[in-house]
């Protein structure tokens, strides 16, 4: 691999800013958040990004690079040879600094999503079958990634109709949870607009945990909704959803 | 200059948002108190949620005599008996029914084929006792535990950090920090403050720790007038990445051995029969730390120095489906698949057993007012700390932090008073190296201070490296009061170092003092000049206080075990096992 690769890096804040390049030693094995890191350390120690376990399991790394939503610390910098490689910040929040996106809305949304109520007190009998759905859901490590890049929110900007990929899943969840007692169809049809989702996939593309989300968390829940909302004619309604 | 700033009031401040604050913060809420929680992280993104292997509770799903007078048992054993027995009894009774209550809360655990919670083996548990979620169960508690705080009214304040403690005549009276996004300062008065920051593993160059890890609570609670012990004892966990170099040190859980994973070295020898011929692999980690250390120094280690780790016979679908994690870190990071070959391993710095002094259990410290739970804290864990007991830790203590403030602010009902000077000269202080470009690096600094411990105050010492290593970090000390971060207070990661760093420094000097002290070999201290476990030092903890600015340090007995604990230990084999009458 090539001696010194060349990062191009969004500097500024909410009123602009540009990338800027710097130049640095290639290291085996080193990821994008790596190269980040030896640039702090040696050229810019204000550059801001956000960061914790360097393992893909916090979720706080999220950023596009050559124009595809990634994390950082799972990105290898060997993925970009010979090329100049760009980090920018995640387009549909609004840049606090460099890298770092102002993610507050999500954690909005997730406070108005009713939460867990079980029928009966732990401990409770699950089937392993019963809860590996549950647990695909479980898996999100809250990066954002997908509500970043689902055109509704990211093209659109229709954040106040559409909650985005992650609670739905959030959602899907919770509603497929066999003790769980709370109905939330009510919300996604309505606040959380899940009728605005149509269907392209891109957030489970994105999405680093694998999650399956449209298949697995999206598709059963907008069944979901059109059964409790329009029978008998449901079937037909679905069809005009998609 | 004087700053306008931001004032906030609570009845109890909790600082840091892992487990243990989250637990705290539910149980005070609980309650019926005005509750604030602060972390320099976003929500739900604490070191915590980088926990793999499980949590330690005696549900005794999978092993039926399982219970808490066994986990106990191992507990005390695995901490060469200088914990604090009443914090291990506490422990070990309360830790079924605080995972249970994670159940209710929405946490989906693996399940047996009857449908209970599923648990595994892990080293030195006598029975297998780890709840899991595949191997990200640190995700899934803090997970849950974010999801219930966002249906209580607690006051969550994300990427925010505590500089100082403030007291108003002794006891407690708030803290100040700053907003990471801007850099702006915010005063929060509170008549009880819980400490629940986490360790500071990030004192060492290959660890498994986020960069959270700096040990700030603990140092500004010392700096409070808190009392620090056992901070000689510092864990590493034996199996940490070792290649490439950009991921030395991130974990590679226990639960690969917990699933049958077996160590070699380059000759393809079980090596661990050498060294525990009885549980092998699935000795306590200070032993199989040193194990795969001893053989890379005498030249059977792998390519880059560790020991290879082989789980290939059970199967790629097994793997994929217990160890999922695992899978794709080597496959993504290492281009390694552990399916197919043994991949390297080696020590990593992972845990710190040492820590704020509290009372095993209102977990109150000797500063009135003020509380700590977690990794920040200290008792339970002793001279090595069992693994999947930290996550059974951080909730049993959380909540019993916050119900200790709970009960202290009951009988101090007085909001108190901080004085408006010490605020300002705090915030003067912090922001002194802010836009400067003359001074020392604070990055320079770090990895310079992490040198000196991983040369010093690693894994084998020795008296007179120590106090080379003490002499070293005193002069670190000089040198960092010179740190400047240029730019301005906007995100600028340099100038959140700055504070970072010299709450390690403070901290170190803790570590290399009690490691001084304490002239044996014992769990994580292993001194080539003290070879063996001694009795005295079997009878006392190293205390650190400080006194007029200097670090001083005491000998404080280890408490006692009452007869019938006692008794527990002179069985013949472990609780659950003598009472089942079967053969350990
Ligand atoms: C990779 C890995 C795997 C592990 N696996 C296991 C396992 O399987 N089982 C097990 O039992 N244990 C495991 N552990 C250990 C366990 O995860 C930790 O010990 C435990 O999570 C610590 O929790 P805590 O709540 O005490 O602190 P942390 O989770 O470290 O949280 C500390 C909090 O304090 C905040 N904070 C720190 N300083 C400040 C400040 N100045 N101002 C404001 N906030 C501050 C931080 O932002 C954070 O929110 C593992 C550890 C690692 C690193
Ligand atoms: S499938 Fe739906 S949620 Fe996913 S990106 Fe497309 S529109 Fe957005
Ligand atoms: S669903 Fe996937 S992409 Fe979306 S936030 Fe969770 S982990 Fe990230
Ligand atoms: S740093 Fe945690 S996901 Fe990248």
């Amino acid at each position: 691999m090539a001696e010194e690769i060349t990062l191009s890096v969004f500097r500024g804040d909410r009123s602009g800013g540009r990338e800027q390049e710097y130049k640095i030693p290639a290291m085996t094995g080193m990821v994008v958040l790596d190269a980040l890191h030896y640039i702090q350390a040696h050229q810019a120690p204000d550059l801001a990004v956000r960061w914790n376990c360097k393992a893909a399991h916090c979720g706080s790394c999220s950023a596009e690079i050559n124009g595809s939503a990634k994390l950082l610390c799972k990105t290898r910098v060997d993925d970009y040879e010979n090329e100049v490689i760009h980090v920018r910040p995640m387009h549909t929040f609004p840049v606090i600094k460099d890298l770092v996106t102002d993610v507050s809305w999500n954690y909005e949304k997730l406070r108005q999503i009713p939460a867990f109520q079980p029928a009966i007190n732990a401990p409770f009998t699950l089937q392993q079958r019963d809860v590996d759905r549950l647990q695909e859901f479980r898996r999100c490590i809250e990066c954002f990634l997908c509500q970043n890049i689902c055109h509704v929110l990211r093209d659109h900007d229709a954040k106040d109709a559409y909650w985005g990929p992650r609670m739905m899943i959030r959602i899907s969840e919770l509603q497929m949870h066999p003790l769980d007692t709370a109905d939330r169809l009510d919300l996604l049809k309505g606040a959380a607009g899940i009728g605005y989702c149509n269907i392209t996939k891109c957030c489970t593309v994105v999405c680093p945990q694998g999650i399956n989300i449209t298949e697995n968390g999206i598709i059963p829940m907008k069944e979901s909704v059109a059964d409790k909302y329009f029978d008998p004619l449901g079937g037909l309604v679905r069809k005009m959803h998609k | 200059m004087s700053e306008n700033i931001e004032s906030h009031s609570y009845d109890i401040l909790i600082i840091g948002s892992g487990g243990a604050g989250l637990r705290a913060a539910i149980a005070a809420a609980e309650g019926g108190a005005k509750v604030a929680v602060l972390g320099k992280s976003l929500l739900g993104k604490a070191h915590t949620v980088m926990a793999e292997g499980g949590v330690a509770a005696s549900l005794g799903n999978v092993d039926p005599d399982d219970g808490w007078e066994t986990h106990f048992y191992d507990t005390m054993r695995s901490g060469h008996f200088i914990n604090n027995y009443k914090t291990a009894e506490v422990f070990s009774k309360e830790a079924p029914q605080r995972v249970l209550e994670l159940e209710q809360w929405g946490a989906v655990f693996d399940r047996t084929p009857e449908g209970k919670i599923m648990q595994r083996p892990f080293g030195a548990h006598t029975f297998r006792r780890l709840a899991h979620v595949g191997d990200r169960t640190g995700m899934e508690l803090i997970r849950t535990l974010e999801q219930k705080i966002l249906t209580t009214n607690v006051d969550v304040f994300q990427e925010i950090t505590a500089t100082k403690l403030f007291l108003d005549n002794g006891r407690i009276a708030g803290a100040v920090a700053y907003y990471r996004e801007d850099g702006r300062f915010a005063l929060f008065a509170a008549k009880a403050v819980v400490i629940a920051t986490g360790g500071w593993g990030k004192l060492f160059k290959v660890t498994s720790n986020s960069w959270e890890s700096t040990g700030d609570g603990a140092a500004l609670a010392f700096r409070a007038g808190a009392e620090l012990i056992d901070m000689e004892m510092v864990q590493f966990h034996p199996t940490g990445m070792v290649w490439p170099p950009g991921v030395r040190g991130i974990l590679v859980t226990e639960g690969v051995r917990g699933e049958g994973g077996l160590l070699r070295n380059s000759e393809g020898e079980r090596f661990m029969e050498k060294y525990d011929p009885q549980r092998m692999e699935l000795s306590s980690r200070d032993v199989v730390a040193r194990g795969i250390y001893k053989e890379a120094q005498a030249g059977r280690g792998t390519p880059h120095g560790g020991a290879w780790l082989d789980i290939t016979h059970r199967g790629p679908e097994y793997i994929k489906r217990k160890l999922p994690g695992m899978y794709q870190q080597f496959m993504a990071l290492a281009d390694v698949d552990i399916t197919k070959t043994p991949f390297e391993v080696g020590p990593t710095i992972h845990y710190t057993m040492g820590g704020l002094k509290v009372d095993a259990y209102s977990c109150a410290t000797n500063v009135p007012g003020l509380f700590a739970a977690g990794e920040c804290a200290a008792g339970l864990h002793g001279a090595n700390r069992l693994g999947g007991n930290s996550l059974s830790d951080i909730l049993v203590f959380g909540k019993r932090a916050g119900d200790g403030a709970l009960e202290f602010i009951q009988g101090n009902e007085g909001m108190p008073r901080i004085d408006e000077g010490e605020v300002q000269a705090e915030i003067q202080r912090v922001l002194a190296p802010v836009g400067k470009e003359d001074g020392e690096n604070p990055y320079a600094i770090h990895e310079r201070l992490q040198e000196i411990m991983a040369d010093h105050a690693g894994i084998s010492r020795t008296g007179s490296d120590l106090e080379k290593g003490l002499e070293l970090i005193l002069e670190l000390k000089e040198r960092s009061r010179n740190m400047v971060a240029p730019g301005s207070r906007a995100f600028n990661p340099g100038w959140h170092t700055v504070q970072d760093v010299s709450n390690m420094i403070t901290l170190s000097e803790a570590i290399v003092r009690g490691a001084i002290e304490r002239k044996e070999s014992r769990g994580a201290q292993w001194r080539l000049d003290f070879p063996d476990e001694l009795e005295e030092f079997g009878k006392v903890n190293f205390v650190h206080k400080l006194e007029d600015g200097e670090v001083k340090t005491y000998t404080s007995p280890v408490p006692e075990m009452p007869k019938e604990l006692q008794e527990l230990f002179e069985l013949g084999a472990a609780p659950g096992v003598a009472k089942s009458g079967k053969k350990e």
